[in-house]
């Protein structure tokens, strides 16, 4: 029992948690009037700023999932968080093959797979090189990219099966945080499905196939509604846990974005009280993913000369206040 | 049959010593494990940190002190080890609350202890308030140890 307290790992995440930005700190940031002034804000909070901004997410990333390992001794507790990197990896390579080309630049080298294994696996169409579950999906999407040329398709199993492992990664969890994270992911990738396949017009059949199960959403219900009207879909969201999403969505699409990203922050905060678990570790994992989303967004706003509120109204919720 | 008396009062003692420093080895453990994470990030919090971590340990030396005084009143220290067998149960009865008490209390309060490091490593400065909580369950465990003393001292006075 002891064992799965981590009182040692959550004792320094809790000192780690005074390095992430809190509201202050991003009222600075915004509030700062160039890129540069961003950057030296964030470079006096030990952030490294000095190879470039690439450079300095790669880092803090990097940082992160080093302090992590040192904390956890088996960091597949944590793959649930790494599935995307997977999924995009073989997206990238299933491409590439199909196209001919090569693009190494596009690999995300922290996944669960080897980026190497993934690439062996494409270019040999060997599929079982592949974890069991990425097999059938990896080889049904290179299949329907090479027969149709139709890369959205590609996209729609490998985003499906993607969205299928996060689920079962996070009900295989015992962690609440991972838990919560899977099924509100899940969950907001669907609406964005549903929302996106109604303005594209997509037929019920490719948009059934497209949305992954998920226990807080009626998928089947969503996807009729997404073949009718945006009423539809807020009707199916209204009798459901995510009724505050109708307002965000009828607000514009990067309003809906960030709520689904403040979703998953509301959810987990509690984890800031609780002093034993890997809680506190997934949940610092996803606070610091959401950081770096907001200071990038936040840049990219600053570097374009966006004014201040609408650089504010995309900015994500904190962890820590 | 006839010293089986000094069978349940020794089993008393073993108890108190056995369950309350089970809970304090368990809850001092945990404590130092998280005040080990705290003093890695920042080690100038070790002296605060360590107040915190040693107290959960209390319990453990209370079940010592009753452990000590029936050893002491049943003979075993030095004496003649004879009692009846209502005596002898009459102290593994006035053992039990320091035994069981101490053993929860002791983990219970270790739980309290983490959580107040945590508050310590975001604010130092209330290190006081801090300190209040852990020491709140520490109530507990001085209430089942005056228990255990005024019953022991008393049964030692009886004549059955």
């Amino acid at each position: 029992m002891a064992k799965n307290l981590y009182p040692y790992a959550v004792a320094r995440i809790r000192s780690k948690e005074l390095s992430l930005l809190n509201s202050s700190m991003m009222d600075q940031l915004i509030g700062a009037k160039t890129e540069e002034d961003c950057l030296n804000l964030l470079a006096g909070k030990g952030w490294d700023t000095e190879s470039g901004v690439d450079k300095m997410f790669a880092s803090e990333q990097k940082k992160t999932w080093d302090l992590l390992s040192e904390l956890v001794s088996d960091l597949s507790v944590f793959n649930v968080f790494l599935l995307k990197n997977d999924y995009h990896n073989l997206k990238a390579a299933i491409k590439l093959r199909c196209t001919n080309t090569s693009m190494p630049s596009v690999y995300i080298l922290n996944g669960t797979v080897p980026v190497e294994k993934i690439q062996a696996a494409v270019e040999k169409s060997q599929w079982d090189l592949l974890p069991e579950e990425m097999q059938s999906p990896a080889q049904e999407a290179f299949e329907a990219l090479l027969h149709t040329r139709d890369g959205q398709l590609c996209d729609f199993i490998l985003d499906k099966a993607c969205l299928c492992a996060i689920e079962k990664a996070g009900k295989a969890s015992d962690t609440e945080a991972i838990r919560e994270y899977a099924e509100r992911t899940v969950a907001a990738a669907d609406i964005k499905i549903a929302v996106r396949a109604l303005h594209t017009g997509k037929p019920l059949s490719l948009i059934e196939s497209s949305l992954a199960p998920c226990d807080s959403l009626d998928t089947d219900r969503l996807a009729k509604a997404a073949t009718q009207s945006e009423e539809a879909i807020f009707d199916v969201l209204s009798t459901s846990r995510y009724a505050d999403a109708i307002d965000s969505l009828r607000e514009s699409p990067s309003a809906f974005e960030s709520w689904c990203d403040n979703l998953i922050i509301r959810k987990i905060r509690k984890e800031l009280y609780n002093p034993f678990t890997l809680g506190p570790l997934a949940a610092f994992l996803i606070a610091k993913e959401t950081e770096l989303k907001s200071v990038r967004i936040l840049l990219s706003g600053k570097r374009n000369g966006m004014p201040e509120d609408f650089i504010r109204q995309r900015m994500r919720e904190l962890y820590v206040v | 049959m006839e010293n089986l008396g000094v069978v349940f009062a020794l089993l008393g003692a073993a108890l108190a010593a056995l369950l309350a420093g089970t809970g304090s080895a368990i809850g001092v453990g945990r404590t130092g494990q998280a005040a080990a994470g705290i003093v890695t990030e920042d080690p100038s919090k070790f002296g605060k940190v360590l107040i915190l971590e040693l107290l959960p340990g209390t319990q453990g030396i209370y079940g010592l002190i009753i452990a000590f005084l029936t050893l002491s009143n049943i003979g075993i220290l030095g004496g003649n080890p004879n009692i009846s067998i209502a005596k002898g149960l009459l102290y593994l009865m006035a053992c039990l609350p320091i035994a069981i008490v101490g053993l929860f209390s002791a983990i219970s309060q270790a739980n309290a202890s983490v959580s107040s490091m945590g508050l310590l490593s975001k604010r130092p400065d209330q290190f006081g308030k801090s300190m209040i909580f852990p020491i709140m369950v520490e109530t507990y465990a001085i209430l089942a140890l005056l228990v255990s003393i005024l019953s022991v001292n008393a049964i030692n006075g009886m004549n059955i």
